[in-house]
């Protein structure tokens, strides 16, 4: 086993990387939000703090349900999201592959999503069941269209499937997002995205008002840190995910720095104020739109993009 | 069909009070849905009869946090209606002003937590921030932000010092502009729209099977308002209108209120403006009052509130009797929820803004040998929890 590749996982641009990265955009977005909204908002450390107190809290354990699948589902969901995060990671920043394609992380997104539903419905709560069955639906709904965006730059890359392959092809042909396909996958694809974070306007299996929290109502002390970090890093991978596939990825040399930046803050930005600005939907709205509108444009975008255009 | 039944409540992040709904769902419908109040206990009629009159107007005040100049309007209403007790002029003035601007901040802080509801934390904090000057008016004019403590029998306790009205004024007009920001934002955003039209509608017939009363009723066709329909304070005197719409769906609820806001700003002004020439006193002195019943009607920013005093000559109520508009506003449910999913449902028991705090009423039982009270309840609590801790755990 390489050393390096365990570099790679643990550290940069692995697990700890991407879980203070993801904290700390996190807490910009608490940050931007409270300003949208005219309050403060909490003070930096705010989310580190949550997940160490969270981490020395006692785990409480439903009778009812089954308790192998209701511990094991966050941190498996946390694997998921470091695997998929080295993956991306180490394609931006070191133009190498991780073993992995762009099917395997689509494939492991799901993963993610299907251990929130195994994890909400394992514990015989009937808030949770309900927003399980709401994460399965909304699945379901933006997969489809996730698939679309996600086939426009493979197919614009010459049909090549690795991360670096699509990399290589965006540096020498210019970014993807130049081009009228992919400008309408990416829009698509900042939708989905957002979906897949159950963000508003698609907080709708957790939706606090209703399902009080939904599928991770029964959970509390470290198995909530870790639903709490995934969700964080999953502000770090689905961002990383887009600037790899539509804007042409990072160049870390001189301002290409700031550039990075820029790129990476342009879509957490858009994130956020689709955020603050929209009710949550009703299931069937966002199913209704995902594959009536969302499904269609970005079918659209890749018959576009058959045709190069 | 599997059928599941969803809680919610005693306790549900949905309403900070303590209310309870039993939905029975299919998947995602509701199917039925079971309305179980009496979960608060209350006391205050118990109470009030032991109080004098005066002491009895600054307990009604407490039933509700949010209307909490309206219940006191009923209640020296109820009492006015006695002896049919004058009051000066600018004493209604005062009241109406008092009155309407308790409903801007009442439907203010209804809009916000419908944003909250539906997951639109923005429009609940900004509405929220609009709603901070009202409070800061009634600083202005009464000295306190939530209970004002301005009624007595026969008057007001406090006169509005003709030195503010230019700097009121501004705050209400400063207020227009924001409310007519805040309905065009409501009525141009696509998302907001299609989440709230069409949904939980309460028919024409519904609202008057159901005695639905204020918003709710008026944004199903039904034009019951006391303020335009009975003689009280000065709303004869000014001039404004009653919002009715049509289609009883939350939207509707929704423009009602934002529209209601606006004809209250209006009548905020005109009241303003003849306090400045109206002079004279603003309390008739009341000494006592004979025996005798009254009712009080009031139209609190949720509909109807009704108190029924019945005195014995003597300067305490023999019995008072207080009915909240979500007193009738809540059975709706059972008419507009039904067939509906989850999401549409808890949004449309918000939509009757239910004040569970005003609604509910302890019950008291009497026995022959002693009256249940405090200590009692206290043991019957005790009791059962004992017995739910053996049938959780055992021994």
């Amino acid at each position: 086993m390489n050393i390096e590749y365990v570099f790679f996982l643990l550290i940069f641009p692995g697990l700890l990387f991407t879980g203070i990265l993801g904290l700390t955009v996190g807490w910009v977005d608490r940050k931007v939000s409270a300003r949208f909204q005219f309050r403060v908002g909490p003070p930096f450390l705010q989310n580190f703090n949550d997940f160490f107190k969270l981490l020395g809290k006692e785990t409480i354990i439903v009778k009812e349900g089954v308790h192998s699948l209701f511990i094991a589902a966050p941190f498996i969901a946390f694997a998921v999201i470091v695997l998929i995060s080295t993956m991306i990671g180490v394609a931006l920043f070191f133009n190498k592959g991780f073993g992995g394609d762009l099917f395997v992380i689509m494939y492991l997104l799901m993963v993610y999503s299907v251990m929130i539903i195994l994890g909400g419905s394992s514990t015989g709560n009937v808030y949770s069941s309900i927003g399980a069955a709401r994460e399965m639906k909304l699945l379901l709904a933006d997969e489809l269209a996730f698939i679309f965006v996600c086939m426009v730059p493979v197919v614009k890359a010459d049909y090549q499937l690795s991360l670096e392959q699509i990399l290589n092809w965006q540096s020498i042909e210019g970014a993807f997002i130049g081009s009228v396909s992919g400008v309408i996958a990416f829009i698509v694809g900042i939708l989905c995205i957002q979906a897949k974070m159950t963000l508003p306007p698609f907080h709708i299996p957790e939706a606090e008002t209703e399902l009080v929290e939904g599928p991770f109502m029964e959970y509390s002390g470290p198995p909530l840190a870790f639903w709490k970090l995934n969700h964080f890093m999953l502000y770090v991978v689905l961002p990383f995910l887009l600037v790899l596939l539509f804007l042409g990825g990072f160049n870390l040399h001189g301002l290409g720095i700031l550039w990075a930046v820029l790129k990476y803050f342009l879509i957490v930005v858009v994130m956020i104020i689709i955020k603050n600005t929209n009710p949550r939907i009703r299931i069937d709205t966002a199913l209704n739109f995902f594959w009536k509108y969302a499904a269609l444009l970005g079918f659209i975008a890749l018959i576009l993009a058959v045709l190069g255009v | 069909m599997n059928k599941n039944t969803i809680p919610v409540g005693p306790f549900h992040p949905l309403l900070e009070e303590a209310e309870y709904f039993n939905l029975v769902v299919d998947g995602e419908t509701v199917v039925d849905i079971d309305i179980d109040i009496g979960w608060m206990h209350r006391g205050h009629e118990f109470i009030s009869e032991q109080k004098t009159f005066t002491q009895s107007i600054y307990l009604v005040e407490r039933i509700c946090g949010i209307c909490s100049t309206s219940h006191p309007l009923a209640c020296v209403h109820a009492i006015e209606d006695v002896d049919n007790t004058e009051i000066p002029l600018r004493a209604r003035y005062i009241r109406t002003l008092i009155g309407e601007l308790e409903r801007i901040h009442s439907h203010l802080l209804w809009l916000g937590l419908a944003g909250h509801f539906i997951g639109y934390d923005t429009l609940w904090m900004w509405s929220w921030k609009y709603r901070e000057p009202v409070l800061q008016m009634f600083e202005l004019i009464s000295g306190n932000r939530n209970h004002y403590n301005m009624l007595r029998v026969g008057g007001v306790s406090r006169d509005v010092d003709p030195e503010k009205i230019p700097g009121l004024t501004d705050v209400l007009d400063m207020l227009d502009k924001k409310l007519i920001m805040i309905a065009k934002a409501a009525n141009d955003d696509p998302v907001l729209r299609s989440r709230l039209k069409g949904v939980g509608v309460l028919t024409h017939k519904d609202a008057l099977d159901y005695c639905a009363v204020g918003p709710t009723s008026r944004a199903s066709g039904v034009p019951a308002d006391v303020r335009k329909s009975e003689d009280i304070d000065a709303y004869s005197l000014v001039d404004f209108d009653v919002i009715v719409l049509e289609n009883g769906d939350v939207y509707d609820k929704l423009i009602v209120r934002v529209l209601e806001m606006l004809e209250s700003t209006k009548i905020c002004r005109q009241c303003l403006e003849k306090l400045k020439k109206v002079k004279g006193p603003i309390l008739n002195n009341v000494k006592n009052i004979s025996a005798g019943e009254g009712i009080g009607r009031y139209e609190a920013p949720r509909g109807e509130v009704f108190h029924y005093v019945r005195t014995d000559g003597t300067n305490r109520p023999i019995r008072h009797k207080v009915r909240a508009p979500s007193y009738v506003n809540i059975p709706t449910y059972a008419a507009s929820c039904v067939g509906l999913p989850i999401a549409d449902v808890l949004i449309t028991t918000a939509s009757v803004d239910p004040c569970y705090c005003c609604t509910e009423r302890s019950l008291k039982v009497v026995n022959k040998n002693k009256q249940p009270y405090q200590i009692d309840l206290l043991k019957l609590s005790r009791e059962k929890t004992e017995r739910i801790r053996r049938e959780t755990y055992g021994g």
